[in-house]
């Protein structure tokens, strides 16, 4: 306060205006030098550089990577990319849109569609930007186009890359298919790295190594002229092609098993049962994935989607089976395992089986006069019903369960695809959850001879062949070739390690026996080049109880029962494992063996040459 | 005496419109809303250009400019005594979060400038260019001026501590801006020429270390780049080149709003943010620019008129710093963007986009008119 009395108020705002007053000076003479610098760029060296601004136009172009092709074990290309020609136009170099695009509908096919698309675009981008109108444009359309491109300002035929899959529908559910990327697609990727791509893998095999085939985006700074036209190029970071990538599947195999299926609907999935490489992964019917690749049309997708025989389901991954009596190997050795059943046990099969001291309902075996006294052998060979009822009920489900468990049924094989179905591994507590019910002894029979609730996917059924083939030690399956998500190494479930090795040797003979005895259900299918172990089945389709939508669907026209059947060979020291499913195929023996037997054979002959 | 001053100022204003007398009573300046208002308008329009006629840009754009406007209008309530009374607190607070920013803060593109706050992220460097004029001030308005030489020496300090740690982060356009806040209030408060001139001399001598030692990487390249942008087209100089091409095309009369090709068709870098006026003189050209400086001379006038009118030293010379500061934001930018001065990170006020510069221009403002209007009722 004393100090603020010895301050000359009236002097202090003085010296401040004079301040003020030089301040505002030198601001007016710091403007006068920026006007004097917007005369001089904007009046007198305005025309050196509205030349510059029309001719020296250095813009940054994203180059986006080549996709990685796919090859078969072999080297088979399935995946490739070829050179496609779409119709782009650049608005502001036209002058009559509406003119040009109905001289172009005159040269060349412009549907509704991408009329649409083009016109969305339009609003939505800026007037310099490159809108495609057309994609994959013929060779006539290319050459009508550029003959008069001259006279069309702002139309330009751009070369790209499309993929192209030359196979077609065999591999459709192996490799899936790439499409144009979309909203769902952008929430997931790097936008950057993909600003240039205008495809992404969609399903399959494309979809699961989807960052392994991208590559990484690259960058071009170019210089054009007033037209947008390239002058040359300035700079570049070239992009990252994205790696190529080999399958596990041999194509020439997968042709032989697809022929062999035929125009039965099903799933044949073969599994090399040394390292778990999936050499066959057939679905019938396939579908052409070529049509995805650049957009489907609405009737085509709909004429897939709603067909009878649903063509883009992945019957391997995703149909769910009753295993029926390919159950029986399986619950075979749980019974030796648990001692319920040994090697010399023996049963009288009637024909039928009753529970004892339960309500009077029959059982049916499969065979109405029944199989007469049979052992645990017979039974797997001539597929026996009512002995593995007796033994079911013995083991109970409580038991059945976890050992079937510990093959994998009942939970996915994580094979590197995007997605597979569980399947169904019943258990008293699965029931209670699911259905707030108690288990019913009869469920444990049906179980046993692999109907019921039990469901499998071709894939796991082909996996628990394998890991049976291995006495126990299981594989990873998998597709691609040098995968590094999986587990390479065999693993052994605490259960199955417990399992006497002559044990596994007495089922494997009894399912040689199958093949090779008189009385075996596949015995047709035996040849003397190696021994083969296989397990016929022929699964209801309509039971007691209610079955799953997939088939209810059709009922009037699809009564009959699926066809089953697991094999590998050669059964002393096996190197291949499969599983085929034929859909309302009958009987497993006469259906189902043959076709495995084709694909075993060949590779068997192929494999020793 | 109190009374018939109030009669008196309300006999004045009879004749005022009804509009012009609400704004007084809410503490607000007429001229410079007005003013400011048709800037922030015509920032919004020319954004909308710039970021390629994208609504999203201008609706947050025109929400952070209504998060400027409020506060602009609290601290027009606020008497600039509390200001006063409060500059040393404030500003060894913002010293601390300074520091804390360097060890704790938020690296964007290689500098460290934010403090993440989890609700969001600030500048402790924004509130520096208003805090440090107003501890300086404070600070000077203790003795009478001109200030003595010992005074001198530690306003000196007390400025170079904020300078030295935001440069340190490194934001070279915020370090200067608040060294020169810190200079104008020396400046207004007397400051005597033998010693401007001395320290000029000074400062040439010392420019060499300073450039050896204290300048990083790529404000020497800036510097250099400034020199000779056509030395280096594709890397530090293409700013320059390109923001030159698009002014010098705008011509006389410009290419029209939304026609800038320059801008439209991505040449210039940051063309929405430091940028904005190479594509508002390739739009609206030369006529255009003169109606913008028009604009912001009129701004810094009334600012100027402002503090002059101020019936104490603390008032007047943040008064007269606030405004002086709005005038080296203008020059440095539209001089850098027409390649007179290197390229420094200073925002174009209120036009270009970016959160905090505008948040602090308007709260600046705000004080600006705090100081106009309260200090009738607090005259001596």
């Amino acid at each position: 306060m004393r100090r603020e009395q010895l301050k000359d108020h009236y002097s202090e705002a003085r010296l401040f205006n004079n301040r003020a007053i030089v301040s505002i000076i030198m601001i007016l003479i710091l403007l006068a030098i920026v006007l004097t610098r917007m005369v001089y760029l904007q009046i007198i060296d305005h025309n050196h550089y509205t030349t510059l601004s029309n001719d020296n136009r250095v813009k940054l172009v994203p180059i986006g990577p080549t996709r990685g092709l796919i090859y078969d074990r072999n080297g088979i290309l399935l995946a490739e990319n070829q050179a496609t020609y779409r119709l782009e136009i650049i608005p502001e170099k036209v002058n009559d849109m509406e003119a040009l695009l109905q001289q172009l509908a005159t040269m060349i096919e412009i549907r509704e569609h991408d009329l649409n698309q083009f016109r969305k675009a339009l609003r939505q981008k800026r007037t310099f930007e490159n809108i495609p109108l057309r994609f994959r444009l013929n060779d006539t359309e290319v050459a009508k186009i550029s003959a008069i491109q001259h006279r069309l300002p702002g139309v330009h035929i751009v070369a790209g890359l499309s993929r192209h899959y030359p196979l077609g529908k065999s591999f459709a559910h192996v490799l899936g298919y790439v499409g144009r990327k979309d909203v769902q697609d952008l929430k997931l990727i790097d936008k950057t790295n993909y600003i240039s791509t205008s495809h992404i893998g969609k399903s399959g095999i494309e979809k699961f190594y989807e960052t392994h085939l991208h590559g990484t985006v690259g960058y071009q700074q170019v210089e054009t002229n007033a037209q947008g036209r390239i002058l040359r190029v300035l700079q570049q970071t070239q992009p990252t092609a994205g790696k190529d990538l080999q399958l596990t599947i041999d194509a020439p195999l997968q042709a032989i098993a697809e022929q062999a299926l035929g125009e039965y609907s099903g799933s044949i999935v073969t599994i090399d049962t040394r390292s778990g490489e999936v050499l066959t992964l057939v679905s019938n019917p396939g579908f052409d994935p070529n049509l995805f690749v650049n957009g489907i049309g609405y009737k085509e997708y709909d004429a897939l989607s709603n067909s009878d025989r649903r063509p883009l389901y992945n019957r391997a991954l995703h149909g769910r089976y009753p295993p029926g009596s390919t159950i029986k190997p399986f619950v075979g050795l749980a019974g030796l395992k648990y001692g319920i059943t040994n090697e010399h046990y023996e049963i009288y099969c009637p024909g039928y089986y009753i529970i004892p001291f339960g309500e009077e309902r029959k059982f049916r075996d499969w065979k109405r006069s029944g199989h007469g006294i049979v052992d645990l052998d017979d039974s797997i060979t001539e597929s026996c019903d009512v002995y593995f009822y007796d033994l079911a009920l013995n083991l109970s489900i409580d038991r059945i369960s976890p050992f079937l468990g510990s093959f994998g049924f009942g939970n996915k094989v994580n094979i590197d695809m995007p997605s597979e179905n569980a399947g169904l591994l019943p258990s008293r507590q699965w029931k209670r959850a699911r259905k707030h019910q108690p288990w019913f002894p009869g469920e444990t029979l049906n179980t046993g001879i692999g109907q019921g609730f039990l469901l499998t996917t071709p894939l796991q059924l082909a996996q628990a062949t394998a890991t049976f083939a291995n006495q126990g030690k299981a594989v990873q399956p998998h597709i691609a070739l040098d995968q590094v998500v999986l587990p390479k190494e065999k693993t052994i479930d605490p259960l199955l390690a417990s399992v006497d090795a002559h044990h596994w040797s007495y089922i494997t003979r009894a399912m040689t026996h199958v093949v090779h005895k008189h009385k075996g259900t596949a015995r047709h299918i035996a040849n003397d080049q190696f021994k083969m172990a296989g397990k016929t089945g022929t699964a209801q389709v309509f039971g007691i109880k209610q079955e799953e939508k997939y088939d209810a669907e059709s009922i009037d026209v699809k009564l009959r029962d699926h066809a089953l059947f697991i094999a590998f060979a050669p059964a002393d020291k096996p190197r291949i494992a499969i599983a085929v499913v034929v859909e309302n195929g009958g009987s497993g023996g006469a259906i189902a063996a043959p076709i495995a037997a084709k694909i075993i054979n060949h590779y068997m002959t192929s494999e020793s040459s | 005496m109190k009374a018939s001053n109030r009669s008196s100022f309300q006999s004045s204003q009879r004749e005022m419109p009804l509009l012009q007398q609400w704004i007084q009573q809410l503490h607000l300046d007429f001229p410079l809303l007005v003013a400011l208002f048709i800037l922030a308008l015509t920032g919004l329009i020319v954004l909308y250009s710039a970021s390629g006629q994208d609504v999203i840009e201008v609706q947050k754009q025109s929400m952070r400019l209504g998060v400027g406007f409020v506060i602009m209008f609290f601290l027009a309530q606020l008497a600039p005594q509390t200001l006063q009374r409060w500059s040393l607190p404030l500003f060894i607070l913002t010293i601390i979060l300074l520091i804390l920013v360097l060890i704790v803060g938020v690296q964007v593109k290689g500098a460290q400038r934010w403090l993440d706050l989890y609700l969001f992220r600030f500048q402790p460097s924004e509130i520096m260019k208003l805090i440090a004029p107003m501890a300086l001030a404070w600070f000077l308005a203790e003795t009478a001026l001109p200030p003595r030489f010992f005074r001198l020496m530690a306003s000196l300090v007390l400025l170079a501590i904020p300078v030295v740690l935001v440069a340190v982060e490194p934001d070279l356009g915020t370090s200067l801006l608040i060294a020169s806040s810190g200079f104008f209030v020396l400046f207004l408060a007397g400051l005597r020429w033998r010693i401007l001139a001395g320290a000029s001399i000074l400062l040439a001598i010392m420019a060499w270390p300073i450039w050896e030692y204290v300048l990083r990487d790529y404000q020497r390249t800036r510097v250099l780049t400034f020199l000779n942008p056509e030395n280096d087209p594709l890397g530090a100089g293409y700013h320059i080149i390109q923001s030159k091409i698009a002014i010098g095309s705008g011509g006389l009369f410009g290419k029209g709003w939304l026609n800038g090709t320059q801008s439209q068709l991505d040449f210039l870098p940051e063309r929405h943010t430091d940028f904005i006026f190479a594509v508002f003189s390739e739009e609206f050209g030369m006529l255009g620019g003169i109606m913008l400086l028009i604009l912001y001379l009129f701004i810094i006038l009334r600012g100027m008129f402002i503090a002059a009118e101020a019936k104490d030293t603390f008032s007047r010379l943040l008064a007269g710093s606030i405004s002086l500061t709005f005038f080296v934001y203008i020059f440095v930018n539209i001089g850098m963007v027409s390649g007179l001065l290197p390229v420094v990170g200073v925002p174009l006020p209120l036009i270009s986009y970016g959160g905090t510069s505008i948040v602090t221009l308007l709260a600046g403002f705000g004080i600006l008119m705090s100081i106009h209007t309260h200090k009738k009722m607090l005259s001596p």
